[in-house]
Order: structure tokens, then sequence, then C-alpha cells
């Protein structure tokens, strides 16, 4: 299984970090994710051997994250806040605008394999909402329509 | 990117160097930048701790514990090594202040972290920040590397003769993490389920070790706070509560936005001075006053000041400082579904408790909610909330609890007026799911 140099390099860097191997891997698999889309068998099997922790130890740490996932998902992957702060100012209509527009619901990913989508809890933009994260981009304070560009332009991104 | 705001009441201590560049190490110097650790250098680590201790610091992740008592628990001598370990998992909903210290400032988090290392005796800090913030972890690491560089960080730093250690770690999504022993445990590479205290951290924390866990916004307090002194620090605020704070003011309010503002500001002003009051015309009808665990206070109860204690026994918290506005169109018993679901999704699943009362309120308020409630329903919320409180390893059971008891307390004729299989009163007509009754 091969990851790119940069992966590499920071996983090196990180097992100097701390006292024990296993430290590294919350944020490993998270990397991991990033470059192989999710992750997958191959992934969990490398990562386990790496850090000499069963497969087992490794899955039963990706289902306690939210961001870790063992399915592919979208290229972008919307992400629509549903907590308080977004819900007073429009997360509703904002995540059935989306599902709309994109013709699925939450965990759902596009047949072209363009876009996921899910609710999501609190990411942090409070004073922003209603937010939105599409992979690790915020966008905030929108509404229907700046949402529909923020749609399109990633859209854009892949012609 | 978050926007910045400003008012003219605002107190800029945390804040001062946020939107002048100061993410570059040149231009944090320039700003005064790592002069605090150079002058921590030449204390003694007591007079350190006295100095914060004495400041009135007090917490800002949310439970508000004096910091430089924290400090002071770490024995002197230990035979495992002690830990820094700088909370910047924020996730608490309302809240959104340390994403901006990271962005706009994270040398001053890591300045605080050395100062913490150097009062207890420790020579690593971590710096856990939450998955989602991605590129302010990519900040950070870009940070830690420019400190290295300058020789602020590693071996002899300052030549010193003191070597300190700094590591940036990323999360990758988990509210329950940001509570200090879920943070350890996800640190070290595991679930993050909380674990069973005493031992406090302080005691027995990272890999075994004596450990000090402060929120991203306590310690880039520190830094002022050894540079003018605990009393200016202290003087700021209101007695026992130092300084200033983030405050995240979000929801139905016309100005939202995070500002710096002294301890025991008053809550009226901040709300219809520094945020400008209430949109649309509409009512004020709750506040949030510190992030979703805590309890809510109604429109009659905001006249008074911002500080630990006044809201403690006001009978809600001052918490991580997120402030959250709720007009008169909403709906609350649709709010306090909204915030069981987020426990509900969060609860780690380790207690008993926690895990099958989130549930359980989660499946009540939502039939309530759906026009299928029945009047023993009411009682119900409230009797499974209480019996979560203090039932726990960690208080994600009370966050649940607390600001689901003070609803159906405070607006328990909005749960009356939904009964009788009728809608949602706030709802658009035709919107109403319809669930079977069931008891
Ligand atoms: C469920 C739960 C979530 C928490 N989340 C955070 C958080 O995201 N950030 C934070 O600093 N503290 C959080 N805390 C509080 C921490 O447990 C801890 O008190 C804090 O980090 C200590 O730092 P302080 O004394 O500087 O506030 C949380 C607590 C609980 C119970
Ligand atoms: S509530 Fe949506 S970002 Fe915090």
């Amino acid at each position: 299984m091969r990851f790119s140099d940069q992966f590499e390099q920071r996983f090196t860097e990180m097992l100097t970090h701390y006292p024990t191997k296993r430290s590294v891997l919350v944020p490993t698999l998270l990397y991991a994710q990033d470059e192989v889309g999710f992750l997958s068998e191959e992934v969990i099997a490398e990562i386990a051997s790496r850090l000499d922790l069963t497969e087992l130890d490794v899955r039963n740490v990706i289902s306690y994250y939210s961001m870790l996932t063992t399915k592919p998902r979208g290229k972008f992957n919307v992400q629509v806040c549903r907590n308080i702060s977004c819900l007073l100012r429009g997360a509703d209509e904002l995540i059935e605008h989306c599902e709309k527009k994109l013709g699925i619901g939450h965990k759902g990913t596009t047949p072209d394999g363009l876009f996921s989508f899910e609710h999501v809890e609190c990411i942090g933009a409070c004073s922003w909402a209603p937010a939105v994260q599409v992979n690790y981009d915020f966008h905030e304070n929108l509404t229907t329509e700046t949402m529909d560009r923020v749609l399109d332009e990633y859209r854009k991104k892949v012609q | 990117m978050a926007t910045l705001v400003s008012h003219p009441d605002e107190v800029r201590i945390v804040s001062k160097r946020f939107g002048q560049g100061a993410t570059k190490i040149d231009r944090y110097l320039e700003l005064d930048g790592y002069k605090a650790v150079r002058k921590a250098l030449g204390m003694q680590p007591d007079a350190i701790i006295n100095e914060v201790k004495n400041s009135g610091l007090r917490g800002r992740g949310g439970a508000g514990f004096n910091t430089g008592l924290k400090w002071s628990f770490v024995p002197k001598q230990s035979v495992k090594p002690k830990y820094i370990l700088c909370n910047g998992d924020e996730s608490e909903p309302g809240t959104c202040k340390d994403r901006l210290i990271f962005e706009e400032d994270p040398h001053s988090v890591i300045e605080g972290v050395i100062i913490a290392g150097l009062a207890v005796g420790a020579s690593s800090g971590y710096i856990y920040i939450r998955g989602e913030y991605r590129y302010l972890l990519e900040i950070m690491q870009k940070a830690i590397a420019d400190a290295y560089a300058k020789g602020f960080l590693g071996k002899n730093i300052f030549g010193s003769g003191r070597d300190f250690e700094v590591y940036w770690h990323g999360g990758a999504g988990a509210y329950e993490v940001g509570e200090e022993s879920a943070l350890m445990e996800s640190l070290e590479g595991k679930r993050g389920v909380p674990r069973i205290r005493p031992p406090f951290p302080a005691v027995v924390g990272l890999w075994g070790g004596p450990t000090v866990i402060n929120n991203a916004e306590t310690l880039a307090s520190v830094p002022p706070i050894i540079l003018a002194g605990a009393e200016w620090f202290a003087n700021l605020g209101t007695p026992k509560n130092g300084g200033t704070r983030l405050f995240c003011l979000s929801g139905h309010v016309n100005k939202p936005g995070v500002y710096e503002l002294p301890m025991g500001y008053n809550l009226k002003k901040m709300i219809y001075e520094v945020g400008g009051g209430i949109p649309n015309g509409r009512k004020l009808k709750a506040v949030v006053p510190g992030g979703s665990s805590c309890p809510l206070l109604t429109a009659e109860e905001i006249d008074l000041p911002m500080d630990f204690d006044t809201l403690m026994k006001a009978g809600s918290m001052l918490g991580s400082g997120g402030v959250v506005m709720v007009d008169d169109s909403t709906c609350m018993v649709k709010f306090a579904l909204r915030i069981m679901k987020f426990y509900q999704h969060e609860s780690c699943g380790w207690c008993i408790p926690c895990r099958e009362g989130t549930d359980w309120l989660d499946k009540t308020l939502t039939r309530f909610h759906s026009g299928g409630g029945i009047r023993k329903d009411i009682d119900n919320i409230q009797y499974l909330s209480e019996n979560m409180l203090g039932r726990t390893f960690c208080p994600l059971g009370d966050a649940a609890a607390l600001p689901t008891i003070s609803i159906v307390k405070k607006f328990r004729k909005e749960f009356e007026d939904h009964l009788e299989g009728r809608p949602c009163p706030f709802e658009k007509k035709g919107t109403v799911e319809q669930l079977p009754v069931f008891a």
C-alpha cells in the first residue's frame, strides 16, 4: 500500500511526538482517508500493522469519530450544520434546499460521485451561521442563493 | 475565514493581535510576542503559578476553574514526565472563539503552553485541534515550526538552558473528545471515552504522567498576565473573575460575532448594544448564555453581569462563551429537541444513564414535537433528565439534562400547547409530521 511522500513524511514525524506509537492513530487515519477517499480494508490493515495494533483496534477507533468513514463519499462532501445557532438562522431551509438540489438525503452520494451530503453538528461557525463545510472549506452566512453558487463552484472545479 | 467584528466596549487582550498578521512569527514578535516567556524564564515556578492564581483567570473551556489553582495541583516531583495539553477541540454548540485565536494568533497559544510548562515543571506540550479545523491545524503546524526555527522551542529555549517541546495533534470529529479525560484517551489513539476521577489529570494524566489541561483561550490569556501582572488582569473583571473573555454572539441577533468584553459585562447590554438587538422587530424569548449545555435564561432574566459566579447563582452557567439569542418566533420544544438530538448523537455510550437517557429523551421529544405528545411526557422529560444528573463519568449527561430541564420549567406552556395531537404552533401549516402516539 502506497501513500504520498507527504503522508509518509508526516507519519514519520508524528511518531516522534509521542511516547507510544498508538498515539498517532487518529490523525493518521484522517490523513490516510484524505488520500484514499475512505478507510478501505487495505488502509486499515496497513495502519494496524504499522502501529502493532489489531484491525479490530483500528476499526473500534474509526467507528467512534464522525469524520472517519469506511465507505466512499462523493468528491465533495457537503456538510450542513444543523445545530442551534445555525438552526435559528435557517439551517432547516438550507438542508431542504441542498437535498432537493442534489437529489440526495443525509449521508447520500450523487450517482456521478461528485457530491455527498451530511447533516453535521456544530462546526464552530456559530457567529457566521448558517454554515456549511465542503470537505475542509468553510462557507458561512449562507442563503439558498449563495449555497447554489457554492455548489456551482465545486461543480466547475471538475469540468 | 471567520470575519472579525468590533465594538467600542471591547477590551482587547486575547484578541489584540487579531487582524494584524500575527500568524507570521516576525509580526508576532513586533507585537510583544514571546516577551512573556522570556520573563517567565526568569521567574520561580511558584511565582508564575501565584501570578496566574491571583489574576482570577478561570478556565474558558466551560467549567471556570481557577487556572493557577489547577496548576498548583501538579505534584512538584514526578517519576513520570509531566505534560501540558491545550484543548482546541472547540465543539460546544454556540462556541466559535478558539477558532479565531488559532486563525489570528496561534503563537499566543504556544506561548501560553510554554509558560504553563515552566510553571508546573513540564517539558512538553500538545496542542489538540479538532479535525474539522484542518486549516487551523495547518496554521498551527507552521507556527510551531517557525518557533522551533527561532530557537523558541526545542533544546535550550531562548538560550535559557531549558528544553521545551510543543507538538500539534489533530482530532477526527467528536464533541465528547473536548471533555478533558476523553481528550487524553483520544490523544493516546483510542476511542474518546472518559476516565474516572480521581485521580485527576493533574496527578495522573497523559500516559500516566501529571497533566495540565487548559482551553486554548485560557492559555492565550496567560502571556498578558505574566507581562502586565495579576492585579491588572484581576481588575479588568469582577471579583474572582479576572480579565476579559471572548463572547460569541449568535442566533437571533443583529450583529453576531466574537467580541472580547470584560468579565462581568452586563448580558442585556451585550445583547442590545454590542449585538445590536433582535432582528426583524421581534422580541427576545430566551438566551443560551454559554454554549448549549447551559440552562437557558428567559428574556426577563438577562439583566445580570456575565461572570461565572453570577450565572451560577442565576441557576445557569457562564460556560464556554457561546451566547445564543432566541426570539419569540422559535418553538422551544423544537429547540429542546435539537439540543437533545445533539447530545444523543455525541454521547459516547460509555455510561448507561447518558447513553439511554439521551436516546429516550430524543425519542420522546421527537414524538412530542410532532404532535404525538401526551401530558405525562412533560414530567417524564424532566424526570429522565434529572436522573442523568451526576450519574455519569463525565458531565456530558449533565450537559444534556440541564438545558432540557430549564426549557421544560421555563416554557412549560409551550409543551402544553403541543398536546392532544395539535400541530406545533410555530411551524408553518401542513409541514407537521403526525407520528403515532405510544406511551
Ligand atoms: C462533554 C464536554 C465537552 C467539552 N468540550 C470542551 C471543548 O471543546 N473545549 C474545551 O476547552 N473544553 C471542553 N470541555 C471542558 C474540559 O473538560 C475541561 O474542563 C477544559 O478543557 C479545561 O480547561 P480550562 O480550565 O482552561 O477551561 C468539555 C467538557 C465536557 C464535559
Ligand atoms: S451551531 Fe452551526 S456552526 Fe455552531
